[in-house]
């Protein structure tokens, strides 16, 4: 029996930020690929602590829903979870290329695949390109666009920026946008002077967040002049010093995220079927014919 | 299944169990654990058992059925009628071995909701027919049974039993959870789901045994494997000094808060966050394996095994508070206004704040009387009684 286990951050404040978990367990679950998808959190429940032994299967693939390799997947999740003998060097990673790693958990004295976070992923990739199709209702967007990948920067983990970089230089190598950049929350180049790093008149800009919250609701669109005071909302696009500014959200609720997840369960071995291509298909921006 | 069952409390004769028609499913389910069967290991109901009969070279399959009696020889018709006599074992064991499956937490909850490992199937089958309630929290389960055997789940709030399916909201998938336990009656964001903030108001009004399960899961996560750990005597505690002794990050700072100095303050977090007003789960951790905290850990039917995430990020604000040291302030109050800031903190500690009607004033808590403390009291500055909160604040630029 082939279970999912989804883990996310969760929060004690924000309804919406277990939305996306819940969300794309869903989509997943619809495919049929795994006899069970379950959901747990830092901040909600069932806790990580805790979430193993509600799971039934014994093929059981670990999925964090986190952007980067970092403190979570490489202490707290570990830890959390009980996987015994866990050493962050299982991963082999360079901060972009944890993949799996496959120990008992003590609380179920049963082993567990755990893979590596969905942001790292290749695949996450298309899903900021994906989320670039959303929030323009163009599926071919591209030409006379920018793109901006956002994130937090190195201030509490090096590796943050890394995937931002990695997924802004693979972007910028398709030649689909006219121009990409990798942009900051918390160090140059920073998100708040956006309009200064691009040339073109639109630009798409695409949080890599797991959850809209604090950071996506309130502080970037604040800082970047979205708005005087996220209160008052705005519009998508938005024009801030003669650039239309097409802000895209966390990048994390997008729905192809679940192809991530999925790639991350198939790269530690799961048996997916024809799940992959049903997730891609379902997920697609409509093209309006 | 909307009305209590009430009636069968005043007839004292047992109560007869429903006819019961055998299912092709169930009778299916038992060919088939037949056609796997290992010799000498008969399949068993309650009162009886059926084998394959292995006798001589019969082209058909033949069956051999113990009740005290031995009959052998028996064609799959027969055993068809020999089983549609005996429904109501057959079935029970279906539902249990088919239809629930092994998983622990799921097998006992189910079978403690019709006390399955006390009850013969006859007492069973009577009292499912009326209905079986039981309490989970916030939640009235019913548990029924239809003319085949198969039971059927009523899950609701325990403040909508006795309303009528129709008047409240239904739902047959129980994902549908999520979406009914993340806001209390007023609309907050509900952050801990063993808190007694249920919103009502819905209803799963015919589960099958999984889906229950699941909807009981899902409204209060990991609480039925907790509870099944317990009964099986693995519940895995841990006490607050090795939770907060694992703690890192923001959160490592808690470790500080236990100086050796005894454990009063563990005694008032319990106090504050985990009493029955607060939370369901029965507190089963104390300070440590050796020191027991003096507060009650309250009566819920499901445990509470460490310290949870609200706990442990609350404790980290305390950690900090707490590291400040006492001062005298001297203020100058009426007895009404010490005994209206003790009314007023009770009222937002109790959540009472929302029943004081907003022209009684004889409420300490009232707002009016609030305001005109605060106009009274405060200066421009938002100081109590003008006495500035650093002694030095008043010599600062």
């Amino acid at each position: 029996m082939q279970s999912l286990v989804i883990v996310a951050h969760g929060s004690h404040l924000n309804p919406e930020s277990s939305a996306p978990t819940y969300d794309h367990a869903d989509t997943i679950r619809a495919t049929g690929a795994f006899d069970e998808v379950k959901t747990g959190f830092w901040k909600e429940e069932p806790h990580f602590r805790e979430v193993l032994r509600t799971v039934e299967g014994d093929e059981i693939y670990v999925v964090p829903l986190f952007v980067s390799e970092g403190y979570f997947t490489e202490q707290v999740i570990p830890r959390e979870l009980r996987l015994d003998g866990w050493d962050v060097a299982e991963w082999d990673s360079d901060g972009l290329s944890a993949d799996q790693a496959t120990l008992v958990a003590e609380d179920i004295d049963r082993e567990v695949h755990y893979c590596g976070p969905v942001g790292t992923h290749r695949a996450m990739t298309d899903v900021i390109v994906r989320r670039a199709e959303s929030v323009t209702g163009d599926p071919d967007v591209g030409d006379d666009f920018g793109l901006a990948v956002v994130g937090h920067g190195t201030e509490r983990n090096e590796n943050s920026a890394k995937a931002i970089e990695y997924h802004a230089d693979r972007i910028a190598e398709r030649d689909r946008f006219d121009e990409v950049r990798a942009l900051y929350m918390d160090e140059d180049p920073e998100v708040d002077d956006l309009p200064e790093f691009f040339e073109s008149d639109d630009v798409v800009l695409v949080p890599l967040f797991i959850a809209d919250g604090y950071h996506t609701q309130e502080d970037i669109p604040e800082d970047v002049g979205l708005c005087e005071d996220y209160t008052e909302g705005y519009d998508v696009p938005t024009e801030v010093d003669g650039t239309r500014i097409w802000y895209a959200g966390a990048v994390g609720t997008e729905p192809l995220m679940a192809d991530v997840v999925l790639e991350r369960a198939a790269d530690a071995g799961a048996d997916l079927g024809a799940a992959l291509d049903d997730v891609r298909e379902t997920t697609r921006v409509a093209t309006g014919d | 299944m909307s009305e209590p069952a009430e009636e069968s409390a005043d007839s004292g004769a047992a109560p007869e169990p429903p006819d019961i028609d055998l299912p092709s499913d169930a009778f299916d389910a038992v060919l088939d654990a037949l056609s796997d069967h290992t010799p000498g290991d008969p399949l068993r109901f309650e009162g009886f058992s059926v084998a394959p009969d292995l006798r001589g070279d019969i082209d058909e399959d033949r069956y051999v059925l113990a009740d005290g009696d031995r009959r052998t020889g028996l064609t799959e018709g027969e055993l068809h009628e020999a089983l549609a006599e005996r429904a109501p074992a057959v079935t029970d064991w279906y539902a249990f071995e088919r239809v629930v499956g092994e998983f622990g937490p799921r097998r006992a909850f189910l079978r403690w909701l019709e006390d399955a490992d006390g009850a013969t199937v006859a007492t069973r089958y009577a009292a499912l027919a009326e209905g079986i309630e039981r309490a989970w929290g916030e939640l009235r389960i019913t548990a029924t049974l239809t003319d085949r055997g198969e039971r059927r789940y009523d899950v609701r709030h325990a403040d909508d039993a006795g309303v009528s399916v129709d008047e409240l909201d239904a739902h047959e998938d129980p994902l549908d959870a999520r979406d009914l336990v993340r806001y209390d009656e007023q609309g907050r964001y509900r952050p801990l789901k063993t808190a007694p903030s249920l919103a009502g108001g819905w209803v799963f009004p015919e589960l099958g045994p999984r889906d229950a399960y699941e909807a009981v899961e899902t409204i209060y996560p990991a609480t039925v494997a907790n509870w099944h750990r317990e009964r099986e005597g693995e519940l895995d505690v841990n006490h607050w000094r090795e939770t907060m002794a694992r703690q890192s990050g923001i959160y490592g700072v808690v470790k500080t808060w236990d100086r050796g100095e005894g454990y009063e303050h563990v005694n008032w977090v319990a106090e504050a966050c985990c009493d029955d007003s607060q939370c369901l789960k029965r507190r089963e951790w104390e300070y440590d394996d050796e020191t027991d905290l003096d507060v009650d850990g309250g009566d819920g039917a499901f445990p509470c095994r460490e310290p949870c995430s609200v706990v442990v990020s609350a404790a980290r604000k305390w950690t900090r508070l707490e590291s400040e040291q006492p001062r005298t302030y001297e203020f100058e109050l009426t007895p009404s206004e010490k005994e209206q800031v003790e009314d007023i903190i009770d009222a937002v500690a109790d959540g009472r704040i929302d029943e004081i009607r907003e022209a009684d004033t004889k409420e300490g808590a009232n707002r009016y009387r609030t305001r005109f403390l605060r106009a009274k009291l405060f200066d421009g500055d938002g100081n109590l009684a003008g006495v500035p909160t650093e002694p030095d604040e008043n010599d600062e630029e």
